[in-house]
């Protein structure tokens, strides 16, 4: 049985924070606004007080530990490696047993846990915004408007797809013999609202002749469960995937999303051994792609004329797990990309999950820091290895009016593949 | 606790956002990087003199303590509410003010963030040098108030060395400015220089002055490695005679290696016994050369391995070595204190033996490294609280590093100050008439002992 920790179980790791304060240089909601319940430190000893019972479950606390995008960065900086994002998740869950899950978060354990809804919503999400995206032009900010419920009314989001991806997809889609094979998890970002990254996966495995398994019966990975507390949705959802994961002989279980890859590998690590093999063989999409030669066949290439200057964001799951190369090194070695750095590459973008429903104010507040720096870049597009962070980044530029585009690296790097079959 | 009537008339001073009584906030502001915690009725976060002055007046009149706080990450509890009352916190007092580059001073509020404010000065071609290991993190008002230090300033100097003017909210509530934006100034007493290090208990920092550098064109970083602390410390003695005062005279003692070799694959050869971080800054064609002299200097004193970097990577990887000593070190023992003794440069082996003999008698690791350059050694008692006696050992081995340091004429603390946390050893340093002329200016400052009371003296002072 699939069995997330609970708050007890991070005693210890509490105990190892020394209260130094080096988390407030690193951790973007203390940047937005400068009190110490904002910070890993504070949260900690928020956190620690709940465990032992010297505080009730006050508003308060409550507020405190909702303020959090689980983004790690605090553990970048902390001498002590003390994972606030895991303190804080288990925080939650323990807040949820108490108290019950929040409005929103019973919203995203329904849809979460019931695939057929999720479906049904982004089909008439698609028709939806079919109707009202016609008449804007190509680049208003507009265009990626998509209103729904509990969303503030000037956010930006992309439309939700007609046809989600896996449905578009045959479920093996074989390659050379010789390669190896790999399951695709997909994600609900990619089947739901990016399908297009969904069909540059698959021209990118092409090119290496990797055979490549959709399970039509994988599931959403649970994070946003996690980020709501919503325990035994994640439980529910990991033993799903794990059937799903595990009916197919493969080399890896690829992923396309920062976060999917944080769920499958971090999160499930944590809930029972079944889970060893799954998570042992999860991989981010470029390290697989470094790793099988990409980077030398795609510097093979002729060099275009005219080439884009592309920046890169970090997706905080991806930079906490060290996986800060290999994305670099594709979007370096493609033929019509010229790479700039933008500062702070690294900083979280402010979506955090369900953290950007709940806290728009400081969502924007930390998104304007990241979309000022990529104007300061130089750079036309600003791209990336997470739907959420593709999604926030748009949301971010269209309120600085910055006028790029925030993409996949996975898009260019089809854009680059056009002529190959 | 405070009553309604207070509570109400803190928040038409500071707006009812500014002021918290809940629990969630005042856990929040119960501790500091000392681990100690000790809970406050109330937090406030004024945003302007004028509030703290109403808020020092109200404090006095109802006899209620305030305990200033900037980013509470000091060592020596100097922030903590060990009375309840009020904790102010400066954090929204985040602005610099100006940044005069025809007379090279910049004004600040006491909240900028220290390592911000260097950024924005070093964007203009100026230098604020004093480098505390928070810097990323702390506050300008909490580094003047403790006199915070930092690796550079065997060259440059300590945090007091650069504060040329401040604003301050008296303990009663009076506003007041010291010195000014000028170079040279004697009339009446030297304030700055007293409030500086005065650990919030003589004033509250509103508004900072402070004395700026031209920015060294570049730096030069090496790494030599010796054979034995003694080596390390004779290369201090050789460089300083030779009239070189590099930057940074870092050192990292035998055991602290052995902790960076267990905790980390850092390329740390087994044969080192000390090691020296030296860095070099100023014009570009004058470091090579000396680098070089450093290197000529030192080569008899038992070298093992010099490492000039050639780039920014380089040093980088250099000072990587320094920066895991910290988490390397609880791979020892969970616990640390960490003392800051400093003693004349010329002492430091003579210190570091008699520190192994500490750590020998009470059989407990004692990790040494630290700032080489100015005597200033960071003294890290490794224990274990859940084990049973750690505890007191430690607090043996403390009282005698303290009194061996003494013993060679130098001081309990160096940068961190003494807060709650060396409060019982003053005597040990400070002589019965020279405390009660300190004494005697915190009472006449602050006659209802309400500014930070019980810090730096454990007795509060009567009248």
């Amino acid at each position: 049985m699939a069995k997330l920790k609970n708050l007890e179980d991070y005693r210890e790791e509490m105990e190892q924070c020394v209260k130094c304060g080096a988390c407030r240089a690193h951790c973007p909601v203390f940047g937005a606004e400068k009190r110490e319940g904002r910070v890993a430190r504070g949260k900690i000893a928020l956190a620690h007080s709940v465990l032992e019972g010297e505080i009730d479950l006050e508003a308060k606390v409550l507020e405190d530990l909702s303020q959090c995008l689980l983004c790690g960065s605090c553990c970048t900086g902390c001498p002590n490696d003390v994972h606030t994002e895991d303190i804080v998740a288990a925080a939650r869950r323990r807040i949820a047993e108490q108290k019950g899950l929040s409005t929103f978060g019973k919203g995203v354990a329904a849809v979460l846990s019931r695939p057929k809804l999720m479906n049904m919503l982004a089909k008439s999400g698609g028709t939806l915004s079919s109707l009202l995206f016609k008449k804007l032009p190509e680049n208003s900010g507009l265009r990626l408007r998509f209103p729904a419920p509990y969303l503030e009314s000037d956010r930006t989001l992309p439309p939700l797809t007609a046809k989600p991806f896996r449905e578009r997809v045959p479920e093996i889609i074989p390659g050379d013999p010789q390669q190896p094979s790999i399951i695709f998890f997909t994600g609900c970002g990619i089947n739901y609202m990016y399908p297009a990254v969904g069909e540059a996966f698959l021209k990118a495995l092409k090119f290496l002749g990797v055979t490549v398994i959709i399970p039509k019966d994988q599931a959403c990975c649970g994070l946003p469960a996690v980020s709501a507390g919503a325990t035994q949705t994640v439980e529910k959802l990991a033993e799903q995937n794990l059937a799903a994961l595990s009916r197919h002989q493969a080399d890896h279980i690829v992923t396309a999303c920062a976060s999917c890859n944080a769920g499958l590998s971090s999160i499930y690590a944590e809930m029972g051994n079944e889970f060893d093999e799954l998570t042992a063989k999860t991989m981010d999409i470029f390290v697989f792609l470094a790793n099988h030669g990409l980077v030398e066949k795609l510097e093979a290439l002729p060099k275009a004329e005219k080439r884009i200057k592309v920046t890169y964001h970090d997706p905080c799951h991806l930079r906490s797990k060290g996986i800060t190369r290999e994305p670099r090194q594709i979007l370096k070695a493609l033929p019509q990309v010229e790479f700039v750095e933008m500062l702070d590459a690294g900083t979280c973008c402010g979506f955090g999950g369900t953290y950007s429903v709940y806290h728009p104010e400081n969502s924007k507040r930390i998104g304007a820091k990241k979309a000022a720096n990529i104007t300061d870049s130089g750079a036309e597009l600003v791209a990336t290895d997470c739907p959420g962070c593709i999604m926030q980044l748009q949301d971010n530029i269209n309120h600085a009016e910055g006028g790029q585009r925030s993409v996949h690296i996975l898009e260019l790097l089809a854009d680059a593949l056009h002529d190959y079959p | 606790m405070l009553s309604e009537q207070i509570i109400s008339e803190l928040q038409t001073i500071v707006g009812p956002n500014n002021v918290s009584t809940v629990k969630a906030d005042r856990i929040c502001y119960s501790y500091d990087a000392t681990q100690q915690s000790f809970l406050p009725e109330a937090v406030v976060h004024p945003k302007s003199a004028e509030e703290i002055s109403r808020i020092m007046k109200l404090a006095n009149r109802e006899r209620i303590p305030v305990f200033p706080r900037g980013a509470g990450s000091g060592f020596t509890g100097g922030s903590l509410p060990t009375k309840g009352g009020i904790v102010l916190c400066t954090e929204q007092m985040d602005r610099i003010l100006e940044i005069d580059e025809d007379n090279l001073v910049a004004t600040v509020e006491p909240g900028v963030i220290t390592e911000q404010f260097q950024k924005a000065v070093e964007k203009v071609g100026l230098f604020y040098p004093p480098d505390p290991a928070s810097l990323k993190f702390s506050t300008l008002g909490g580094n003047v108030a403790e006199c915070a230090g930092g690796p550079r300033c065997v060259k440059y100097g300590v945090t007091k060395d650069f504060i040329i003017g401040l604003e301050v909210v008296t303990p009663i509530g009076d506003i007041i400015t010291t010195g000014g934006p000028t170079m040279k100034g004697v009339v009446g007493y030297d304030l700055t220089k007293l409030l500086c290090g005065s650990e919030g208990t003589l004033g509250i920092i509103t508004r900072i002055v402070i004395k700026l550098l031209p920015l060294p064109e570049a730096k030069k970083t090496m790494l030599v490695l010796f054979d034995s602390i003694d080596g390390a410390a004779q290369a201090v003695s050789a460089i300083i005679g030779d009239k070189i005062i590099p930057t940074t005279l870092e050192f990292m003692d035998g055991r602290t290696l052995d902790c960076v070799r267990q905790a980390t694959d850092l390329d740390v050869p087994d044969q080192a016994r000390a090691v020296l971080i030296i860095e070099v800054d100023g014009d570009r064609e004058f470091l090579d050369k000396q680098a070089n002299r450093i290197s000529e200097i030192i080569q008899p004193l038992g070298v093992v391995e010099t490492r000039i970097a050639t780039t920014p990577e380089e040093s980088e990887a250099i000072w990587q070595i320094r920066r895991s000593v910290s988490a390397s070190l609880r791979k020892v023992n969970p616990d640390k204190f960490n003392e800051d003794i400093c003693v004349p440069r010329s002492k430091v082996p003579e210190m570091i033996r008699k520190v192994d003999a500490i750590a020998d008698k009470y059989q407990i690791p004692i990790v040494n490294f630290g700032h080489a350059g100015d005597g200033n050694i960071h003294v890290n008692i490794m224990i274990n609280k859940k084990i049973a006696g750690d505890l007191l050992k430690a607090e043996g081995a403390i009282k005698d590093v303290f009194k061996a340091a003494l013993e060679l004429g130098g001081t309990m603390s160096g940068e961190h100050g003494v807060g709650i946390a060396k409060a019982p050893y003053i005597p040990l340093e400070i002589t019965p008439v020279t405390a009660d002329y300190m004494k005697a200016i915190k009472r006449s400052l602050d006659p209802n002992n309400i500014l930070n009371p019980g810090k730096i003296f454990l007795d509060s002072p009567k009248h």
